[in-house]
């Protein structure tokens, strides 16, 4: 054994490989325990100095808050040592490959957050004048413009918050527009491989949702659209489609679908989802699309944050256009008009309603025009060109082992397996993605779409290299092979190696212990006592 | 391109590897007349330096908030974040993290979503809070939504004293479902008669308090009333440094609160992204829109956190679903979260104190200008004065001398002419007196 001057040894030596201590703490080197801020903050301590407040008076009319509130303080560096503990128990996409399928995890730029925070984007109010703010209009216009270019469409709603708001957005300018034309069709059409916001979004407006069934390949089939169609004619409000599909398939007949839907006096609602995929490859207007929400969270890389904040811009056919909710933007020769109001409007100009306060989601906007204008026409292209060869790469490493519910074709920006290949090893879906964790990867889309059974649906995106492709696939294939080969264990239990072992989602379901409350204090028995 | 790992080399060979001659085979399922041959109308890639000039170009021409002494409220309003909080935020783990679905390597989020829970669930004095909606307006919409669903009646009653814009979010869903809303007319004074609209058909009454014009309205006859008619109080608020101060809706008797989350760690960002706070009493939990984070324990019994009840989410229940929300505020949440957790329950009070006791000073001082008149007795960081003039050009006059000061409420709600001279005013803890004897000289200046 080495030893430095004291007598300290330098090299590992012979060290235990397999004893594992049980620490004092729970935690395990760099893993650590962390409790609730409610568990170890005070009621008393601040992280906040604020000016001495020396004003005694109120008038508050007799509103005035009595009892505690119970919101425990942190100093600053109980605050920063709490939330960077917590952050190292999550994965994230600049931590690891995320092939979470329908979700487009790609990189996300920081010359984007950098942007979003110069204080003439981050720092102004949304009912500050209008004349104060002649940049915001000129942001907000300029994403418009390329959001339109992009689709090929005449209008674009920019204030839903996020993909499903734009769902809902869409579908209400449709609503309106049969509306307006005296109609009132009461079904919309979801393929049943559809996200689950499509069919909640249409319900959510009064909608009898009418499921279409897919081919054998995982493409509507069109015979039967014919056939709902007829069954329901002069009843059909529109179709809800993702394009390309969740089964990560472009619709080859969707223009075909367009004109089954165009004549039956309805609209071509498009799930943006997977936009990723066709971005400078084709225009979803060129396609018959009448309405589409797009994702900046997904395709225009504004970060996903854990769960938010998304940005779910519509863009809208020539159809559609004139019922694109308020707040809009109109072009004049004088410059940009900002139109809040329904008195604000003009002739053509029939807004539907609005969706939300103020004007949408600014700070998302500020991102996905920086990543927009840093790809440019030609990067754009090739980030849809790589997200989907990088797809195509990861479907040939793998459809040898694990199975294609349609067949070896070509796929979109994403694969989808089913898991036929696990039959007899007794292994699930659930328990080959818990695995994967194991491995450092997380775990791709599981259990949809649900037209295949124990889908498991991977998107690299265009943000992988060649090189982290090959380690994936490599792990991929030993955990297959390790599955056919019975080795259950490294399945089952899985994950071993994460912050957490699988967890109770069904105890948690069964009785909700929804926030934290003080445990009560241990009772003393009067034995005890003694 | 910077982004983008790939280069020719291995673009060529992964093309060989997949077995096709080009890229286009690969997109061969798209018909061929609308397959792009050239590229979009577009500019070509930039770099780094090109976009950061022209974005700095476009946010040059705007005000910032933090450069003018500053009065503009209504919804939006502008607070001191501290440094830890962005800093916080922009950390790698959480801000490129999905949806934690998968709760053992995503415990991260899913115990800040529940502290954020316990903090939200505190501050309105409700039962039960969820994981965040986009913002204040949309999470009004839901809330009458699962009235609805509760009551299982179908009509709203909108106090005058909501946010128009709020009032038009909950109007243009109700209409699109089918739903009754009954909108009052505008009441900056609070003296509006809600009671008497409240009766058998009624599933919920909405009463935003401190009002849109700053009143801060009595919730507990409201919900005695609702209440004696089996509806529910949706209590609304836009700005939650109040609940540091004053009476949560919570121990007024409300069924349900939702309000905006923003002043608490969030900038303005001109409107969004914000983040929407919606807590209920426990009977009414399953009918809740949005996720939801609950306790439980891993295979090691060790404690641990997941997403729960998503049996009445879209993932699962589809056309059947309590929302179709999906994405909601995560890392506003966490922006939430931290700054509420640096100023616990004494800085929160504090903050509330100074943020009242600059509006009464505010107050004081525009009361003294010749010709102005306060509307509001009580309120907490903003109130409505009436001026001589038409506010908005007020406003615009005082703008052009650099001061921003505060909202005309004819921009929201135009063609009355009763509304006309209305302005709504906030002071928040940024405003020096410096600040307030800037906005009131030019004031007076503007209306001589």
């Amino acid at each position: 054994m080495s030893m430095n001057t004291q007598g300290r040894p330098t090299a590992a030596g012979d060290v235990g490989e397999t004893f594992r201590p049980k620490t004092f703490t729970g935690n395990r080197g760099l893993d650590m325990e962390e409790p609730l801020i409610f568990e170890f903050g005070s009621l008393e301590t601040t992280g906040v100095d604020l000016d001495e407040d020396e004003s005694a008076e109120f008038e508050l009319g007799g509103f005035k808050r009595t009892a505690e509130i119970g919101l425990a303080g942190l100093a600053e560096p109980e605050a920063m040592r709490h939330y960077v503990r917590l952050s190292r128990n999550n994965y994230a996409i600049d931590s690891g490959l995320y092939p979470l399928g329908s979700c487009t995890m790609k990189h996300n730029p920081r010359l984007n957050e950098k942007m979003a925070r110069l204080p003439g984007f981050a720092d102004i109010h949304p009912l500050q004048p209008v004349s104060s703010v002649p940049g915001a209009l000129d942001l907000i216009d300029e994403l418009a413009h390329w959001l339109m270019v992009s689709t090929n469409t005449s209008a674009v709603a920019m204030s839903p918050k996020a993909g499903a708001h734009g769902e809902l957005c869409g579908m209400m300018a449709i609503k309106a527009a049969h509306t307006a034309a005296g109609r009132d069709p009461k079904i919309v059409l979801v393929p049943e491989s559809a996200h689950g916001t499509n069919p909640a979004t249409a319900a959510l407006l009064g909608y009898k949702v009418v499921s279409i069934e897919a081919k054998d390949d995982g493409t509507v089939d069109l015979d039967a659209l014919k056939k709902t169609i007829a069954e329901h004619e002069g009843n059909i409000a529109g179709i809800m489609l993702t394009n390309p599909n969740t089964c990560g398939l472009f619709e080859r007949d969707v223009k075909q679908i367009a004109d089954l839907i165009h004549e039956a006096d309805a609209y071509f609602y498009c799930d943006g989802a997977n936009f990723n995929a066709i971005v400078g490859k084709a225009r979803p207007g060129d396609l018959g699309v009448d309405a589409m929400h797009i994702n900046l969270h997904k395709t225009f890389s504004t970060p996903h944050g854990g769960g938010g904040p998304g940005s779910g811009p519509v863009v809208l056919s020539e159809r559609l256009a004139p019922f694109a909710p308020l707040p809009f933007i109109r072009k004049t020769d004088k410059g940009l008009e900002l139109v809040e109001t329904e008195a604000a409007t003009k002739d053509g100009e029939q807004p539907f309603g609005r969706m939300t306060a103020f004007h949408g989601q600014m700070g998302m906007y500020v991102r996905a025009l920086s990543y927009m204008m840093s790809h440019g026409s030609d990067g754009l292209r090739q980030a849809s060109e790589d997200a989907v060869l990088n797809a195509n790469y990861v479907r040939v490493g793998l459809q040898d082992l694990m199975s294609l519910p349609f067949g070896e074709r070509p796929c979109m920006h994403e694969v989808l397996f089913d898991d036929s290949f696990l039959k007899d090893t007794g292994v699930t879906t659930l328990d080959f993605a818990k695995a994967m964790i194991d491995e450092g990867y997380h775990p791709m889309t599981m259990y949809f779409p649900l037209v295949v059974h124990g889908a498991m649906l991977i998107e690299p995106t265009e943000s992988e290299s060649r090189a982290a492709l090959d380690l994936f696939v490599a792990t991929m294939r030993d955990l297959v092979m390790s599955a056919k080969r019975g080795e259950t264990e490294r399945f089952s239990g899985a994950p071993y190696l994460a912050p957490r072992r699988r967890l109770d989602e069904t105890g948690a379901a069964r009785k909700p212990v929804l926030k934290w409350t003080e445990p009560a204090p241990a009772e003393v028995t009067p034995a005890a006592a003694e | 391109m910077r982004y983008l790992p790939l280069n020719d080399t291995d673009r060529s060979d992964m093309l060989a590897r997949v077995g096709v001659k080009s890229v286009d085979e690969l997109f061969a399922d798209i018909p061929e007349d609308v397959r792009m041959k050239g590229l979009l109308d577009l500019p070509k890639r930039a770099s780094e330096m090109e976009v950061e000039r022209k974005l700095s170009a476009m946010a040059s021409k705007n005000t910032a908030a933090g450069s003018v002494p500053f009065f503009v409220g209504a919804g939006a309003y502008k607070h001191h974040v501290p440094a830890t909080v962005d800093h916080l935020i922009q950390r790698s783990e959480f801000l490129t993290s999905y949806t934690p679905y998968q709760p053992e390597i995503t415990q991260g989020t899913l115990q800040y979503l529940f502290e954020f829970q316990t903090q939200v669930a505190r501050l309105t004095a409700m039962d039960v809070a969820n994981a965040s909606m986009y913002d204040g307006s949309t999470g009004t919409g839901e809330a009458v939504l699962m009235a609805h669903r509760v009551t299982k009646r179908n009509k709203a009653v909108l106090s005058g004293g909501l946010h128009p814009q709020y009032r038009e979010v909950v109007e243009g869903l109700s209409n699109m479902a089918g739903d009754r809303v009954v909108s009052l007319p505008a009441d900056p004074t609070g003296t509006e008669d809600i009671l008497s609209q409240i009766d058998d058909e009624t599933s919920c009454v909405v009463v935003q308090s401190p009002s849109f014009y700053g009143q801060m309205i009595d919730l507990k006859p409201i919900a005695e009333k609702a209440h004696q008619h089996k509806a529910l109080l949706i209590a609304v608020f836009t700005e939650v440094v109040s609940l540091g101060l004053i009476e949560p809706a919570g121990t007024q008797g409300a069924d349900i609160v939702v309000g905006e989350g923003q002043s608490i760690g969030n900038g303005l960002n001109f409107g969004g992204p914000y983040v929407g706070l919606f807590a209920t009493r426990q009977k009414y939990v399953r009918q809740m829109p949005g996720r939801l984070c609950g306790e439980t324990v891993d295979a090691e019994g060790k404690r641990g956190f997941v997403l729960t009840l998503s049996t009445r989410e879209q993932h699962i229940r589809r056309d059947k679903a309590t929302s179709n929300i999906c994405t909601n505020s995560g890392l506003c949440c966490l922006a939430f979260t931290i700054h509420m957790s640096l100023l616990g329950q004494a800085g929160l009070t504090k903050l509330a104190r100074i943020n009242h006791g600059n509006a009464v000073k505010l107050k004081k001082l525009l009361a003294g200008v010749h010709g102005v008149e306060v509307l509001n007795s009580a309120y907490f960081n903003e109130f409505t004065i009436a001026l001589p003039k038409v506010a908005e050009d007020v406003v615009e006059q005082l703008a052009e001398r650099g001061i921003l000061a505060g909202l005309p409420v004819s921009r929201l709600e135009p063609g009355n002419k009763d509304l006309a001279n209305l302005l709504v005013v906030a002071s928040t803890e940024v405003n020096t007196d410096e600040d307030r004897a800037a906005f009131v000289d030019a004031l007076k200046e503007v209306l001589a």
